[in-house]
């Protein structure tokens, strides 16, 4: 009988985060998922990336635009643990007006992402993706821009705060949202996974979501809830009631702190330090607490 | 980072109440003096003006278009937004009573400099000179 294992454990045993793990330890790790007898609440990680932003050029901000991303392609293949599925929080590409562009770029996205081994990935659009097109392009290559899927017992949400370039989630799918959580056990686990933050983070530089406190409404009547959300190119944590808001970092370029500084430009590409402050987060999923830990990557190993 | 931001949230909530206390006044027909019109032209990305000055205490409306795209008008500090439609004349009434400078920005995702579409009001002392 394969032995079980369980990864935080092993992560301690190993002392690291998310360094390469040992092989030839009695059980199977190989491929997309964990082998051997799992229950529907055994624990299990995926792996958020966000704001990709492909088509951005820009070199005081990041001289190696076509290379990050490939790159943390790359570095997500080298886990010796693959995640369950993958996530992209949106602004898979940077903005343009010319619609031919904009469906090259998701294209050129797509075949990226292709090559990662674990093919179970989820996508929704950022701003720069949808809010010129209402995210026409986007669901011609990804489909719909918000949806829901379970896994192992935890109820996983897709929320769309970019299709509208007002920033809104709008009422239809508030109250899909709402008839959505009515459905489920009061007890379940859910995670949200959105572009923009739900709460007013800093809406100066377009950090909030229009009705989001609306959305925020709905979540809170549900007990166990955990938000993941891209847009701020920075790791942030915030709780609204009991619900946690975990920002995940960019792979293109980091923005300054919210309110650090007058305008929100790109922090500078720094040569002695390339990639810093870009990089891509496992979650290991606690289902039976609704406990989330993350574990902070970087792109490239220094 | 928080000593920094703290201060400023403050006094962006009592803007925000002196502000709103000031349109209440004025949607109760309480404001006596004339109201100043100005008029802003919004086009891709930026605002024309870019800077406003008002004084305390002197009742504006300020008359925003747009050019091209449908953009947003938004002071956060303020609690003040309005879509700004091609075509159309959107109209803001205020009447500052604490100076200060205060960002608007477009809150209409508009295109690729969407993010830097940004102007300001300045709220002077009513017996300082602009």
């Amino acid at each position: 009988m394969a032995p079980k294992i369980d990864r935080r454990e092993f992560l301690k045993l190993a002392g690291i985060g998310g360094v390469v793990f040992a092989s030839g330890i009695g059980c199977s790790l190989a491929g997309n998922k964990v082998s051997g007898t799992m229950s529907k609440n055994e624990d299990f990680y995926f792996v958020q990336l966000s704001d990709t932003h492909w088509g951005f050029i820009g070199p005081e901000a990041n001289p190696d635009p076509t290379g990050t991303l490939p790159k943390a392609v790359a570095a997500v293949n080298a886990l010796s643990v693959q995640p369950d599925f993958i996530v992209f929080t949106g602004d898979l590409t940077h903005t343009t007006e010319d619609p031919r562009d904009r469906r090259r770029r998701l294209g050129e996205f797509k075949e990226i992402v292709s090559k990662l081994k674990v093919q179970s990935i989820r996508f929704m659009p950022g701003e720069h993706d949808g809010s010129l097109d209402k995210s026409k392009a986007f669901q011609e290559f990804f489909g719909p821009t918000y949806y829901t899927f379970d896994y192992r017992n935890v109820h996983f949400i897709i929320l769309d705060n970019v299709s509208d370039p007002r920033a809104r989630l709008g009422e239809a799918q508030l109250q899909w949202l709402n008839a959505d959580l009515s459905k489920q056990n009061p007890n379940s686990k859910v995670v949200v996974f959105t572009h923009r933050p739900l709460f007013d983070l800093y809406p100066q530089w377009d950090w909030a979501t229009t009705d989001g406190s609306q959305a925020i409404d709905i979540l809170l009547k549900h007990p166990n809830v955990t938000v993941f959300y891209g847009h701020i190119h920075q790791e942030h944590h915030r709780m609204t009631g009991h619900i946690a808001h975990h920002a995940a970092k960019s792979l293109m370029f980091p923005l300054p702190a919210p309110g650090s500084q007058p305008k929100r430009t790109p922090v500078p590409w720094n040569a002695a330090t390339p990639y810093k402050n870009l990089g891509f987060r496992e979650v290991e999923a606690d289902v039976n607490h609704a406990k989330y830990d993350i574990t902070e990557y970087p792109v490239v190993r220094s | 980072m928080k000593r920094m931001v703290t201060p400023l949230v403050a006094w962006t909530a009592a803007s925000a109440l002196i502000l709103f206390l000031s349109l209440t006044q004025i949607r109760s027909g309480n404001a006596q003096a004339p109201e100043r019109v100005i008029k802003i032209t919004a086009h891709k990305f930026a605002y024309e003006p870019d800077r406003i000055d008002l004084k305390i205490g002197e009742p504006v409306v300020l008359e925003l278009t747009s050019k091209d795209v449908t953009h947003g008008f938004k002071i956060p500090d303020l609690g003040l937004r309005a879509d700004l439609e091609p075509g159309e004349t959107a109209r803001v009434r205020l009447v500052p009573e604490k100076a200060g400078t205060f960002e608007f920005y477009c809150d209409n995702f508009c295109g690729i400099d969407h993010e830097n579409m940004s102007a300001t009001i300045v709220v002077h002392e009513s017996d300082s000179s602009n």
